[in-house]
């Protein structure tokens, strides 16, 4: 590695350490008094759930978000990072999920004007020869003169880190870098920045989902929970169970949840069935690797597994936005393809993470939202083509009285309710007439306890009512609470499956976290 | 141009083609230019079509009063400066829409210029003269045609100079950075609104250039149907040319050439039919608008925040 400790000069890794930092907004805690230290050089995992805080903490450290309390530490001297300049001075970089290239340009172009100081004219000989001598220490190859916007994602992400390297970072940001790459770049350009760190050249902060990426390659990890530390410890003294474990929760943290479970009749037909299906994903990929399940009417199949395993693609495959590359979907016994005529035969409703977003058009009033299924039929349209208000008015304001929806008046705009409200009024609209089969996705995602609350008792109301209901969360305790039924989504596929009241939150974390593979090894 | 056609038989054709669309061009090149930069930083002004009125005006009315046509061209890009910094800073406030603003300035600039130029209908103002780049031919007919008009080298030494200025300078790549990706441009740290703002002044300095191409060299008078919709006809021009300037100075030269056909058949004895081939460049402007906006797909080179081209 002594050439990349050439390239990058006479920098070497940022010593950063975290005491107590805290950060609300509004009514919500994001971060709470979190402390953390990464040595000079060293490699440190985030790891947590969504929501847990890891993005809070990285947000504070580059100067987007100011925390509440707490100091940050660099080179053993205190220092306050109010904006990304400020960051950028100490050296501290952040590769984003989430692209910062200009589309437009050149990855040369990119390169070149990230630095912060240019001369008003560009001598691009002289800056192509820097660019290429240190592209040449790098162990990948980049193309220099491809725009930026036509580059694969795991080449962006490339470009991106290379991008950190080029500004001779000292602390290195990874906010799961590798959730668009395929494993083999993963290792590449993970092994790489390892490398850097080893050789001292480099601090690194990962966050990830990926357990794998975690014990290949971090020293220490820090595990946070609902904005909170969670645990720590180095990798070499940890397993893969006691962090998930650390990451889900403690067993002992979980009260039995008392609830009165009616025996399903496992007589009754499954009312979905999907059979060997597999589907790519957005690159290309396979993401889903050979699906079979089955839910019966009255019972709630809960899905779990850590985020980006396919339960995403799963979805939209069942909701007919993603195609199939094999498999087969039955509905009732009946092929289904996701059509908007086998939607309204079958009755079958999904209920979306972030509502408003998903399934709301934010700038219609609350009564035309709770229209928008009915609307085009009666007794909403009169002679198929006319609006009836009257009665699109009267349903709406059934369903404020019924589902508790707050609001000024049913003419208020959607955009101006609160999360809660907006989840209650999808909720009426979606669940006031019989439903057969509801497939629904991280539903409580950002609401407040009591929305929780609400939307995880007409869940179950519905359940009683005998719909086949289909849970995808990545909430464990969530699919305790409700699910009948629990299978663990892991790499494309389910890899374990057990009756809700057996489950083992430990069995279900080591599960999630590619348990399966190990097993694998063994046999 | 008669003599020409006569002296020289069919060949006068594309002579006078050629001297036509380089007359014609000239507006198209210097709008076509500034409204370039203006939608590289992400904006679009289709209020240049009044700034161009405003241009003419206001550099028409200069030269009459100062007696130099030069300064007529100055007061022309300073008035389309102010106008375009207003553009700019309107834009910029929140929830306001760059296309319905600029519409309203093409009917304002429109509006005004005719108003505050009533009384320059009549009196003569000093023109621009022209470069006689066809001194080495004997032919009076091809002197004529090589009569070049300043503007028009001003533009072509633009082009060149804006076409290098967006590849290597940084004023250049910071245009291309906040058109492209706001993101990007806040994560390198770079003002967005205020290189906008920047960006839609100098449009409206070079629009207010065009403007006084008309006034002051060809027609060379103040009337009020002086633009017809050139302005406007330079915005669709800029996405032909896939917003590069060396590609504005070509396809200016395509919509002057299609703007000089009818002239030029008039003159060759057509009597009739050439009032249709005064359409062509607004049947040009169609054809280019429906074959660049093909609902399945993005245009190719295009800002990523231009609010025209984004998703």
């Amino acid at each position: 590695m002594n050439s990349s400790k050439e390239i990058l000069g006479k920098s070497h890794g940022l010593d950063l350490e975290i005491i107590g930092l805290s950060k609300r907004f509004g009514d919500v805690i994001a971060l709470d008094n979190v402390s953390l230290r990464i040595p000079s050089g060293g490699f440190h995992a985030l790891l947590g759930e969504n929501g847990a805080g890891k993005s809070t903490l990285v947000k504070c450290l580059v100067g987007f978000y100011t925390p509440d309390a707490g100091d940050v530490l660099a080179d053993h001297r205190e220092v306050k990072i109010p904006s990304p300049r400020e960051a950028s001075q100490l050296g501290i970089g952040m590769v984003y999920q989430s692209f910062t290239l200009v589309p437009g340009m050149t990855v040369a172009e990119n390169l070149v004007m990230s630095k912060g100081s240019l001369p008003a004219l560009i001598n691009w000989r002289k800056e192509r020869e820097q660019l290429v001598a240190f592209i040449e220490t790098l162990p990948f190859k980049i193309p220099l003169d491809k725009f930026a916007g036509t580059l694969a994602a795991g080449e962006k992400q490339k470009v991106e880190i290379i991008k950190q390297l080029y500004l001779q970072r000292r602390f290195l940001i990874l906010d799961e870098p590798t959730s668009v790459l395929t494993p083999d770049e993963a290792d590449e350009v993970l092994g790489f920045v390892k490398n850097l760190a080893t050789a001292k050249a480099l601090t690194v902060l990962i966050i990830t989902h990926k357990f794998r990426e975690v014990t290949a390659y971090a020293d220490d990890v820090t595990v946070l929970r609902r904005g909170k530390f969670a645990g720590c410890g180095s990798v070499a003294n940890l397993n893969v169970d006691q962090m998930a474990e650390m990451m889900v929760g403690s067993p002992l943290a979980h009260q039995p949840i008392a609830r009165s479970i009616v025996p399903m009749n496992l007589e009754l037909r499954p009312y979905l069935v999907v059979e060997h299906l597999h589907a790519r994903g957005d690159l290309d990929q396979p993401v889903l690797n050979g699906i079979d399940l089955a839910v019966r009417p009255g019972e709630i199949l809960g899905i779990a597994g850590v985020s980006g395993n396919g339960q995403k693609e799963l979805v939209e495959v069942l909701l007919g936005q993603r195609k199939k590359s094999s498999g087969q979907i039955f509905v009732e016994g009946e092929p289904y393809s996701g059509t908007r005529a086998e939607i309204s035969q079958h009755k079958v409703i999904m209920l979306p993470e972030e509502p408003l977003r998903n399934a709301c058009v934010a700038s219609l009033s609350v009564a035309e939202n709770m229209a928008l299924r009915n609307y085009d039929r009666p007794p909403l349209a009169k002679f198929g083509f006319l609006l009836n208000r009257r009665a699109l008015n009267q349903q709406a304001q059934r369903y404020v009285e019924t589902f508790g929806v707050k609001t000024d008046g049913i003419n208020a705009k959607m955009q101006t309710l609160s999360g809660g409200n907006v989840q209650r009024a999808v909720l009426a609209r979606e669940l006031s007439h019989p439903v057969n089969l509801l497939i629904v996705a991280n539903p409580v995602f950002g609401l407040d306890f009591n929305a929780v609350a609400e939307t995880h008792a007409r869940l179950l109301a519905a359940r009683a009512s005998s719909t086949a209901i289909l849970l995808v969360s990545e909430d464990l305790d969530e699919l305790l609470e409700l699910a009948d039924r629990i299978v663990v989504m892991s790499e494309g596929k389910l890899v374990y499956e057990i009756p809700a009241d057996q489950a083992d939150i430990r069995v279900l974390g080591h599960y999630m976290a590619g348990g399966h593979l190990e097993e694998r090894a063994v046999t | 141009m008669t003599e020409v056609t006569e002296s020289l038989g069919w060949w006068g054709l594309p002579i006078a083609i050629l001297a036509g669309a380089i007359r014609a061009s000239t507006p198209f090149l210097l709008v076509s230019l500034g409204e370039c930069i203006t939608e590289k930083s992400g904006r679009i002004n289709l209020g240049l079509e009044g700034v161009l009125m405003m241009g003419a005006m206001a550099g028409y009315g200069a030269s009459l009063y100062t007696g130099s046509a030069w300064l007529g061209v100055l007061a022309a890009g300073v008035v389309g400066a102010a106008l375009g910094l207003l553009h700019g800073i309107l834009c910029s406030l929140k929830r306001v829409n760059d296309i319905a603003i600029g519409i309203s300035f093409m009917l304002l600039g429109t509006g005004l210029a005719f108003f505050l130029g009533k009384s320059l209908i009549q009196p003569q103002a000093p023109t621009l003269s022209s470069i006689p780049f066809g001194f080495w031919s004997d032919s009076p007919q091809i002197q004529s045609a090589l009569q070049i008009n300043p503007l028009f080298l001003l533009g072509i030494v633009l082009a060149v100079l804006l076409h290098f200025a967006f590849l290597r300078t940084r004023w250049g790549l910071r245009i291309r950075i906040v058109g492209d990706s706001e993101d990007a441009a806040r994560a390198m740290g770079f003002r967005v609104v205020p290189t906008r703002i920047m960006a839609t002044v100098f449009g409206g300095f070079l629009a207010g250039v065009g403007g006084s191409f008309l006034s002051l060299y060809y027609p060379g008078s103040w009337s009020e149907g002086l633009s017809s919709g050139q302005g406007i006809m330079a915005v669709a021009l800029v996405i032909f040319a896939r917003w590069e300037p060396l590609r504005c100075l070509w396809a200016s030269l395509l919509f002057g050439a299609a703007g000089a056909l009818g002239p030029a058949f008039q003159a060759m004895g057509l009597t009739s039919g050439f009032y249709l081939l005064n359409a062509l460049p607004y049947v040009l402007t169609l054809v280019i608008l429906i074959l660049t906006t093909a609902p399945n797909r993005k245009i190719s080179g295009a800002p990523g925040e231009l609010s025209l081209v984004r998703q």
